[in-house]
C-alpha cells in the first residue's frame, strides 16, 4: 500500500494588463471598444467625485456614517462591465462604480446614507441585490439567485462582491461549497484591499492568496491587479463565460487598496502608515486609466476637466434632489414588513399615528 | 378520504403544492434519496425529480441563505432543517435577510419561503433534539411563525405557508408526527389562514391556550376539569405564533375571565408572556384571576430520562387551572 500522489486541480495566475504608467500588455489587451472605454472612464470619474462629495457631506453632518469607496473603482467596474444587464450583482458595499454602471442612481446612495430605506429600492430594470451590511452573508444569497436561475433554465450569471475579511466567515465557505457542488453560475469576486477595517490580511488568513481557497472546492480561480480595469474585466469575462456555459463558479481575488477610511467613523492612521498609503496613491486605478486613454488619444486633460465640471453639477443635482425628499408618509415604516399588514401590527401603526397627534398638540400647548 | 398522520399529511401537502406550482422546490439535508430523517419528504424526489428536490451539503446557513436567494429570484423554496436545535446556524439568514428584504428594498424584493423545522421534546432524543425556541422567530420582525398540532391543520397551514408572499417558519411538533391520525379529504384543497387561532373546545369558565405538541395534554386537562370538577373549559389552539390572533384570545377570556397559557418552551420572554401581556391590555377588567403559565422551566431542557419533569403534563395544567379557578 504505497503512498501515492493525489492530483489536485490547481492553476492560479496573477493577471495584470495595464501598469501604473498606463502601459498596456498588448497580447492581453481585451480590446474594449473606444466608446465603452470612455464610458467606463467617465463612470470612474463620477464614482470618485461622488464618493468624495459624500464624505464631505458626512463631515458637514448632512449624511450619516457611510462607507467610502475611493481607490477601488476599477475592481468593481471592470467586473460589472463583463455582465449582461439580465445578470445579477450581489454587492457588498464598496462597489459604487460598479453599481453606477449597473444603473443605480446617485440619489439612492444619498438617501441610503441619510437614513431612508427608499435608497435601497433598486430600480426595476436593475437586477441587483441591495447593499449588504452583514459581512459575507451576500455570498449565500448569490448562490440562491444562481441556483434559481439554473432551476428556471435561465442563462443569467451572478456576480458576488465581498472583501478579504469575508473569506474568514463560514458563509463564504458554505457558499463556495454549494456553488461548486451544484455547479452554479456564480462569480465570487473578492476585493482584497489588504485590510478588514484594521485587521491586515496576514491576520485574516495564513494562505498565501485568497484565490487559492477555491482549490479546496475544485473551483476555477485567478488573482488580478484590482486597480487595473482591463485586467478585472478580462478575468471576470472569462469567469462569466465559464458560468454561463455551465462550467460552474469561479473565485477571483482582486488586489486593491482602500484609499480612504473603512467608514467615515474610522481613523486609518491607527493601523496603516502614510508611506504605504502614498505608495498606493501612485497605483490609483483612475490615474493609470487616464494615462492609457491618453496614449490612445481618446482623452486629454481638458476633456477630463470638462467632464469633471459636468459631473460636479450632476452630483449637485442629485444632492438637491435627495435633500428635497420629504417623508410624506412616515407611518409607512409599518407597511413593508409583510405583504398584508396583520391586525396586531395595524394597531401599532394606529398607536403611532395617535401619538403623533398627541405630540403635535403637546408642542402647540407648550408654544 | 384517508386517515393520515402528520408526516403523511405534510408529505401530501408538499406533493400537492409542488404539483400546483412549479416554482415550489424542496431542499435540505437528506430530504431526497432518504426522504428526510422523519420521512416527511419520502417519495417526492422520485415524483418530482432532481430539479425540484435537492439533497444539500450539511450547512444550515447555506440551506436557508440560498433559499432566500432563490425566493428573491422567483422560486418558492421549502427547506427542511432536521431539528430546531440546529436551526441557529441558519438563523441569521432569516434575521438579517429573509425578514428584512421586503422592507429593505421597499417591496422590490420579497422572500416567499418556508423553513420547516421539527421541534419539541418527548421523543427520547439526544441533546439539541428536543427544544422549543419559537420565541426567537416570533420575536423577529418580518417572519411568520406557525405551529400546527395535528394532521388536518398541518396540511391546511402548510398550504397557506407555501402560498404566502412572506417568509414562514413552520415548526412541526415531532412528538405528534405519528401520534394522531385524522380523516383527510384528498380531493379538497383545504387551507387555513395564517394569523388565526382556533377555539377547539367551547367552554365558559376558563380559557386554556396552547399550541403544537401541548394540545393533547391541554385537551386532556380540559376533560379532567369537566369530569372531576364539573368545570367547562374553553381551549384555544394558537396555530400561528406570529402574527398573533389576539382577538380570538381576548374574546374568549372576556367571556371566561380566567386564562392559563401552556407551552413547552422556557417561560422567560416566552409566548405565554406575550399572550398574558396582550390579555391584560385588552380585557383587564374582565379578569377574575391572574393569568398563569404552565411552561418549560428557564433551564436547559433535561435529557430524556428527566424530560417529563420539564414538559407540561395534563396534571400540571390541571393543578394550575384549579388554582386559577379558585383564585
Amino acid at each position: 500500500m504505497p503512498k501515492r500522489k493525489v492530483a489536485l486541480n490547481t492553476k492560479l495566475e496573477f493577471v495584470s494588463i495595464l501598469d501604473e504608467s498606463g502601459r498596456v500588455d498588448s497580447k492581453l489587451d481585451p480590446a474594449i471598444p473606444d466608446e465603452d472605454l470612455l464610458k467606463l472612464y467617465r463612470t470612474m470619474l463620477l464614482a470618485r467625485e461622488f464618493d468624495e462629495r459624500m464624505v464631505r457631506l458626512q463631515r458637514q453632518g448632512r449624511l450619516g456614517t457611510l462607507v467610502p469607496c475611493r481607490g477601488q473603482e476599477a475592481a468593481a467596474l471592470g467586473s460589472c462591465y463583463a455582465l449582461k444587464s439580465s445578470d445579477w450583482v450581489a454587492p457588498y458595499i464598496r462597489e459604487l462604480a460598479g453599481c453606477l454602471w449597473r444603473g443605480w442612481q446617485l440619489e439612492q446612495f444619498l438617501m441610503f446614507y441619510s437614513g431612508h430605506e427608499e435608497g435601497m429600492k433598486i430600480p426595476d430594470a436593475v437586477n441587483d441585490l441591495p447593499l449588504c451590511i452583514p459581512v459575507a452573508t451576500q455570498t449565500i444569497l448569490a448562490v440562491g439567485l444562481a441556483w434559481a436561475a439554473k432551476i428556471k433554465r435561465e442563462d443569467s450569471v451572478v456576480l458576488c462582491f465581498f472583501g478579504d475579511g469575508a473569506t474568514s466567515e463560514g458563509d463564504f465557505h458554505e457558499a463556495a461549497n454549494f456553488a461548486s457542488v451544484f455547479k452554479l453560475p456564480v462569480v465570487f469576486a473578492c476585493h482584497n484591499n489588504l485590510y478588514a477595517l484594521s485587521i491586515p490580511v496576514s491576520r485574516q488568513t495564513n494562505s498565501k492568496t485568497i484565490a487559492q481557497k477555491a482549490v479546496a472546492y475544485d473551483m476555477a480561480c485567478s488573482q488580478v491587479d484590482g486597480n487595473d480595469i482591463l485586467a478585472t474585466y478580462s478575468v471576470t469575462r472569462e469567469a462569466v463565460e465559464r458560468a454561463r456555459s455551465g462550467g460552474g463558479p469561479t473565485l477571483i481575488e482582486a488586489i486593491t487598496y482602500r484609499l480612504t477610511y473603512h467608514t467615515t467613523a474610522d481613523d486609518p492612521s491607527r493601523y496603516r502608515t502614510t508611506e504605504e498609503e502614498s505608495e498606493w496613491e501612485r497605483k490609483d486605478p483612475i490615474l493609470r486609466f487616464h494615462k492609457y486613454l491618453g496614449h490612445k488619444g481618446l482623452i486629454d486633460d481638458s476633456r477630463r476637466d470638462q467632464w469633471l465640471e459636468e459631473i460636479s453639477s450632476e452630483v449637485q443635482q442629485a444632492v438637491d434632489n435627495a435633500e428635497s425628499f420629504s417623508q410624506k408618509n412616515t407611518l409607512d415604516i409599518f407597511d413593508y414588513t409583510f405583504d398584508q399588514i396583520p391586525p396586531s401590527l395595524r394597531k401599532q401603526r394606529e398607536e403611532l399615528a395617535e401619538f403623533m397627534e398627541f405630540a403635535k398638540s403637546f408642542e402647540r400647548g407648550k408654544a | 378520504m384517508a386517515r393520515l398522520n402528520m408526516v403523511q399529511a405534510i408529505n401530501l401537502t408538499l406533493s400537492e403544492e409542488m404539483a400546483r406550482d412549479e416554482r415550489v422546490i424542496l431542499l435540505g439535508q437528506d430530504v431526497g434519496v432518504n426522504g428526510g430523517v422523519f420521512r416527511v419528504t419520502e417519495g417526492l424526489l422520485e415524483k418530482f425529480g432532481e430539479q425540484r428536490v435537492f439533497d444539500t451539503p450539511l450547512a444550515e446557513s447555506a440551506i436557508i441563505g440560498s433559499s432566500v436567494g432563490m425566493a428573491i429570484n422567483g422560486l418558492r423554496p421549502v427547506c427542511e432543517l432536521q431539528f430546531s436545535g440546529f436551526s441557529y446556524q441558519g438563523f441569521y439568514a432569516l434575521e438579517q435577510h429573509a425578514g428584512r428584504m421586503r422592507n429593505r428594498t421597499r417591496g422590490r424584493f420579497t422572500c416567499p419561503l418556508v423553513v420547516r423545522v421539527p421541534y419539541g421534546g418527548g421523543i427520547r432524543a439526544l441533546e439539541h433534539h428536543s427544544e422549543s425556541r419559537e420565541t426567537y422567530y416570533a420575536h423577529t420582525p418580518g417572519l411568520k411563525m406557525v405551529i400546527p398540532s395535528g394532521p388536518k391543520k398541518a396540511r391546511a397551514l402548510l398550504a397557506s405557508a407555501v402560498r404566502d408572499p412572506d417568509p414562514v417558519v413552520f415548526f412541526e411538533p415531532k412528538a405528534l408526527y405519528r401520534a394522531i391520525r385524522e380523516e383527510i379529504d384528498e380531493s379538497s384543497k383545504e387551507v387555513f389562514p395564517i394569523g388565526e387561532a382556533e377555539v377547539v373546545r367551547k367552554g365558559e369558565q376558563i380559557t386554556l391556550i396552547a399550541y403544537g405538541a401541548m394540545m393533547p395534554a391541554t385537551l386532556k386537562a380540559a376533560d379532567l376539569l369537566e369530569q372531576e370538577d364539573g368545570v367547562n373549559a374553553e381551549v384555544i389552539d394558537l396555530l400561528t405564533i406570529s402574527p398573533m390572533d389576539e382577538e380570538t384570545l381576548a374574546n374568549s377570556v372576556q367571556k371566561t375571565g380566567r386564562a392559563v397559557v401552556i407551552h413547552e418552551a422556557p417561560r422567560n420572554c416566552g409566548v405565554g408572556a406575550e399572550i398574558s401581556a396582550r390579555l391584560v391590555e385588552k380585557v383587564f377588567l374582565n379578569l377574575e384571576a391572574p393569568i398563569r403559565r404552565v411552561t418549560g422551566f428557564d433551564i436547559q431542557m433535561p435529557y430524556f430520562s428527566r424530560e417529563n419533569l420539564y414538559l407540561p403534563s395534563k396534571e400540571r395544567i390541571l393543578k394550575v387551572a384549579r388554582e386559577t379557578l379558585a383564585f
